[in-house]
């Protein structure tokens, strides 16, 4: 019988959560353990359903292991409209406070639900399913440890769901893009060291003699966010039954951690990560090499090196020690040799096939990508400089800043990694609709630059607002009036927000109709044709 | 000598040195006479299959 061992092990578990909801220290803790339990005892019927008896055929060793991939990729676009919903959701929010429904709908509960569901979900998943493509074609072998890879996927999903249920339940750890409590935390360390076997299996297996630059990035991703979520989720649990724990650091040891994290977690999930998406995908597309192979291992070295350092500039003016903070900014602003390098490699990859940019959709997007990777890294060290960050710090323009490297550089280039996986992985000749990717690609760009241009100019009034002194040393503004100054902002950025989601649920509807087998019908994209353009189509 | 100190001290002499050194050791062999060739072929690994 196929899948009797995990089923066993999953009906176990789900006892094991029943347990837990029965001897709960606390009420929030019996009714996350309600939810594992029925997230458990579902997957255990689903296995149930799914056993077979007749005998199974072993797979082939030489064939790449794809099925994790698939579902990694349909994770990716599920969480991603997900994501980016409730994005849109807290942003009205902000807007309008009527919409915070107590207790669990309300911003405090949901902001994280939004960082956790677009950083983790929808990027880790892009993560987790690329770094499998790439591995094994790069390496020329198939996936190591056979049914591990099927772990890692559900195992994350499984993360995802108690990490996103604890936030609205309440429970978190208070530490930002480190919310879930001890025993999610767990979870995930088990989750990630298989994902870090499979991925380094791989490698070691690999036929191809040198390891292609792209398995450096996710390998340094996948080693150090290791490294950094253990280290950060050093706590002390309150009980083992309950849903509360105490850091094992204090006061500013505690915040400088918390910032060593959550810097890198910026630095190696959401850029090197990606660079290895960028690394592989833009070449394939273009269908010509990396302008500068040797650039590209400079670039990986030089930004390892920095970029652990560059955390003490969330905590400019602060209790942190002085030499700290400028150490924390030097570094930050020598970042921008290696993120300008990496990035005039990516773009010049083009070079001599710039018309693409005018008929492939998809390569335009990509550049999109990588300019907005070099426009975010650029504004990012301007941002640690400590005198800019007198103004910038706690405003909008930090949220502004994230959001058009999210948005534009994570954003756009996992877009374009999954319109070139999505055919290929399902043996389809060509997506649905090329024209709907420049749909989606106006849509998307038009939103960053409304959001991104919106956070600015409040970001900025907001931080001058602050700051303004009358002639005899009275504040001139109290916090409320500055709140209300931001209102018509708060309603563009969320109409940016609104702009970029359509676009996502565009690629949503593409892909999915990719997936099912179907190609619309419709004029090839300009250059490729002389026929003159339908006005449904936005001017390029 | 307390371990704040300590830690201190040796990260910006020895470790700033050590760090310093490998990073300029990385730069040099990714230059060393005859790296072209390898790199140019490594570049093309992702275009050889499908």
């Amino acid at each position: 019988m196929t899948n009797g061992s995990y089923i066993v092990g999953l009906g176990l578990f789900a006892f094991i959560a029943l347990m837990g909801a029965g001897f709960a220290a606390d009420q929030p803790f019996a009714q996350h353990m309600w939810v594992l339990f029925f997230v458990l005892v579902g997957a255990t019927f689903a296995l149930i359903r799914r056993a077979q008896f007749a005998p199974v055929q072993a797979p082939d060793p030489d064939a790449y292991m794809d099925g994790p991939i698939r579902y990694g990729a349909i994770a990716t676009i599920f969480w991603g409209v997900i994501g980016l919903t409730v994005g849109v959701v807290v942003a009205l929010q902000l807007a309008f406070p009527d919409l915070n429904i107590e207790p669990w709908f309300n911003f405090g509960r949901m902001r994280p639900l939004h960082t956790s569901a677009v950083i983790f979900a929808f990027g880790g998943n892009a993560l987790i399913a690329t770094s499998f493509y790439v591995v094994q074609r790069t390496s020329r072998a198939r996936l190591f440890g056979g049914d591990l890879a099927w772990f890692v996927f559900w195992g994350y999903q499984l993360f995802i769901v108690m990490a996103a249920t604890g936030y609205l339940l309440g429970i978190t750890q208070s530490r930002e893009y480190a919310e879930p409590e001890w025993y999610v935390d767990i979870w995930l360390t088990i989750v990630w060291v298989a994902y870090l076997l499979v991925f380094l299996g791989t490698i070691l297996k690999r036929k191809e003699p040198h390891i292609y630059v792209a398995n450096w990035f996710y390998l340094a991703f996948i080693v150090t966010i290791a490294m950094l979520h253990i280290v950060n989720n050093l706590a002390v649990p309150a009980s083992f039954v309950g849903s509360h724990s105490y850091s094992l650091f204090a006061g500013v040891q505690d915040a400088l951690t918390q910032w060593w994290y959550g810097h890198n977690a910026v630095g190696f999930f959401l850029t090197a990560g990606f660079l290895g998406m960028m690394y592989y995908f833009v070449p394939k597309q273009a269908e010509r090499p990396v302008y500068s192979y040797r650039l590209s291992i400079i670039h990986f070295w030089a930004l390892i090196f920095l970029y652990i350092w560059a955390g003490p500039h969330h905590l400019h003016y602060t209790a942190l020690p002085d030499w700290a903070q400028t150490l924390g900014m030097v570094f930050s602003i020598m970042l921008w040799m290696p993120s300008w390098g990496g990035m005039i490699n990516g773009l010049m990859t083009l070079s001599g096939a710039w018309d693409k940019i005018r008929t492939d959709p998809v390569i335009r997007m990509m550049v999109a990508a990588i300019a907005f990777y070099g426009m975010a890294t650029f504004e990012g060290p301007m941002m640690s400089i400590k005198a800019v960050n007198s103004l910038s710090h706690y405003t909008d323009w930090t949220i502004g800043h994230v959001h058009s490297g999210a948005l534009g550089w994570n954003g756009l280039i996992t877009f374009a990694a999954l319109y070139f996986m999505v055919p290929r992985l399902w043996g389809r000749a060509r997506l649905y609709s090329e024209r709907l990717v420049v749909w989606h690609f106006w849509l998307a760009m038009i939103g960053i630059v409304v959001y991104a241009a919106v956070m600015w100019v409040s970001g900025i009034m907001q931080g001058l607002m602050w700051r303004e002194y009358d002639e005899q040393g009275f504040l001139v503004y109290s916090f409320a009036e500055t709140v209300q100054a931001m209102f018509p902002y708060y309603l563009m950025r969320a109409l940016g927000g609104a702009l970029y989601l359509a676009g996502a649920i565009i690629m949503a509807y593409n892909l999915t109709m990719t997936i099912l087998g179907h190609e619309r019908e419709e004029e090839p994209i300009g250059g490729k044709s002389a026929a003159p353009r339908p006005a449904a189509v936005p001017a390029e | 000598m307390e371990t704040y100190t300590w830690l201190r001290q040796f990260a910006d002499s020895w470790g700033l040195l050590f760090m310093t050194l490998f990073f300029i050791g990385v730069v040099l062999f990714a230059f060393r006479p005859g790296s072209r060739e390898q790199a140019d072929e490594a570049a093309r690994i992702p275009l050889k299959d499908d």
